[in-house]
């Protein structure tokens, strides 16, 4: 007799509004003047970085987000870029975590990262017109300005110490996975910004605070939703970035991991800019009312 | 050991020198970040639930715990007294530690005891088990309806829903993983 698999068939509502989403969103950035371009997923190198472990493959690497590609291509004189593809995270599977994901990115030359926040607030009220979403039981409001608070205010606000302490403990991320992106994002999407300048490699520091970066990430209903930079375009204080997460990648143990050379000398040709990174899959779960990341792709690596 | 990788919901493992199992777990991390594992934790002595959070890096002694074939022996005021039938060594357990598991225990019945640095911590019960009904309400002349249930007390105290047909004295078989009736006995 022949049978169904039924999990799969399921989740055809899903995966229905799922390939609908992805539509829009093309829609969005085309109708915006920006550039959908598709890089290689394969890579001799990712940008170094302390705690995103790639995948090898033959020698080379899988991609862990499409950035330096993209970045490559804005200093090539393309000014609005998009791309949807997937990226490969070694050991990342939890109920919001696949090892493999879908991504958005997109980069906008002349802009900083405050242009990104109103492109979101935008891009979700494209995405669910009706301004509000339904999510485990509570009501999110999307109508804009979304709130902005600093790394350093949600510390205060309902972390057990300070940034600094913190970090001098080594505690930040798990302080703020526990204590505070619980609270974010209701009942409207936070900005989370100002990034000590230690937490992001790629991004460009604050002019007038050169401790802080100009770095946010946007949370919903507590989930983390995307990470975005005004770009860092000192070619030699990226190097020196990326030297300081390869030492601490080695003395963390992890492989070697080669300095993305043809990146680091492009990059001094590179206007200012400001990107972002945007997980599809959450963003689903955001607007289908999925629980768990497995409810809106087709296959988990579990059912291989 | 384990590592942070082999941790999953059911997994059994020391914590500040107590056997703890993991009842809820998930993988987390701030996406620049450092990997996270949630997880809810039992204490399989005190049963308190708490969450605690693993960073990689972080190692797991197995909880050494040990299931020994014992013989129920008898109940007094120290409580339930079990005896390993090879080495005749006796272990006792208390009330809360058996919960309704003690209403399905009969003199003599075979059990698998956990133990934990030779003290006896949980119990697990053959899946079947025959007790006697001490107290049902009479069958009413005509109630054939499959469904129909009643009320019942059984030999060890245990009160439960029976069929209207089972009456004081019959015997029962139930199952001691959900503690319903299964099915009548004859002796």
């Amino acid at each position: 007799m022949q049978t169904i698999n039924w999990a799969l068939a399921r989740k055809r509502p899903i995966l229905e509004q799922r390939a609908r989403i992805l539509q829009e969103i093309r829609a969005f950035f085309i109708a915006r003047g920006y550039l959908e371009v598709e890089t290689p997923q394969r890579l001799p190198g990712n940008a170094p970085e302390t705690y995103i472990e790639p995948i090898a493959s033959e020698g080379w690497f899988l991609q862990t987000s499409p950035e330096l590609c993209l970045k490559r291509l804005l200093a090539a004189g393309y000014p609005q870029l998009f791309q949807i593809s997937h990226c490969w995270r070694q050991g990342e599977r939890g109920s919001r975590h696949l090892p493999e994901y879908t991504m958005l990115e997109w980069y906008r030359a002349g802009v900083d990262y405050h242009h990104l926040m109103t492109e979101c607030e935008e891009l979700l009220r494209h995405l669910a017109p009706a301004g509000t979403l339904q999510w485990q039981g509570r009501r999110l409001d999307l109508s804009p300005p979304w709130d902005r608070l600093t790394v350093q205010e949600a510390f205060l606000r309902w972390g057990e110490t300070t940034v600094a302490a913190a970090l001098a403990k080594d505690r930040f991320d798990e302080l703020l996975a526990v204590q505070i992106e619980p609270h974010l994002g209701w009942p409207k999407p936070t900005f989370l910004c100002e990034y000590p300048a230690s937490l992001a490699a790629l991004a460009r520091r604050k002019p007038d605070d050169p401790e802080v970066a100009e770095r946010f990430e946007l949370y919903l209903a507590g989930m983390e939703l995307a990470n975005a930079f005004s770009e860092l375009t000192d070619s030699g204080e990226q190097r020196q970035r990326f030297e300081q997460e390869e030492r601490q990648r080695r003395s963390a143990g992890k492989p070697p991991y080669p300095m993305p050379e043809s990146f680091l000398q492009e990059l001094a040709s590179m206007p200012p800019a400001a990107g972002i990174a945007l997980g599809i899959d959450r963003l689903v779960m955001l607007l289908t009312g999925a629980t768990t990341i497995d409810e809106v792709v087709a296959f988990t690596p579990e059912i291989l | 050991m384990y590592s942070c990788a082999d941790l999953k919901k059911g997994l059994k493992v020391m914590i500040d020198g107590e056997p703890h199992v993991i009842a809820q777990f998930d993988f987390t991390k701030p996406g620049k970040g450092q990997a996270l594992y949630k997880c809810k934790l039992r204490n399989m002595i005190t049963g308190s639930l708490f969450d605690r959070t693993y960073r990689s890096g972080e190692t797991f002694e197995p909880a050494s715990l040990e299931d020994r074939d014992m013989q129920f022996l008898y109940k007094d005021e120290s409580g339930y007294v079990f005896m390993d039938q090879k080495s005749y060594e006796q272990v006792h357990l208390d009330e809360e530690t058996l919960g309704d598991d003690r209403f399905f225990l009969k003199d003599n019945m075979e059990v698998d005891i956990l133990m934990f640095n030779d003290r006896g911590i949980g119990i697990t019960l053959p899946n079947f088990v025959n007790l006697k009904v001490i107290q049902s309400d009479p069958w009413v002349k005509g109630d054939t309806a499959a469904g129909n249930n009643k009320p019942a007390v059984l030999e060890t105290g245990y009160a439960l829903q029976v069929p209207s047909f089972v009456e004081e004295g019959d015997l029962i078989q139930v199952d001691t993983r959900t503690g319903q009736y299964v099915t009548r006995v004859k002796e």
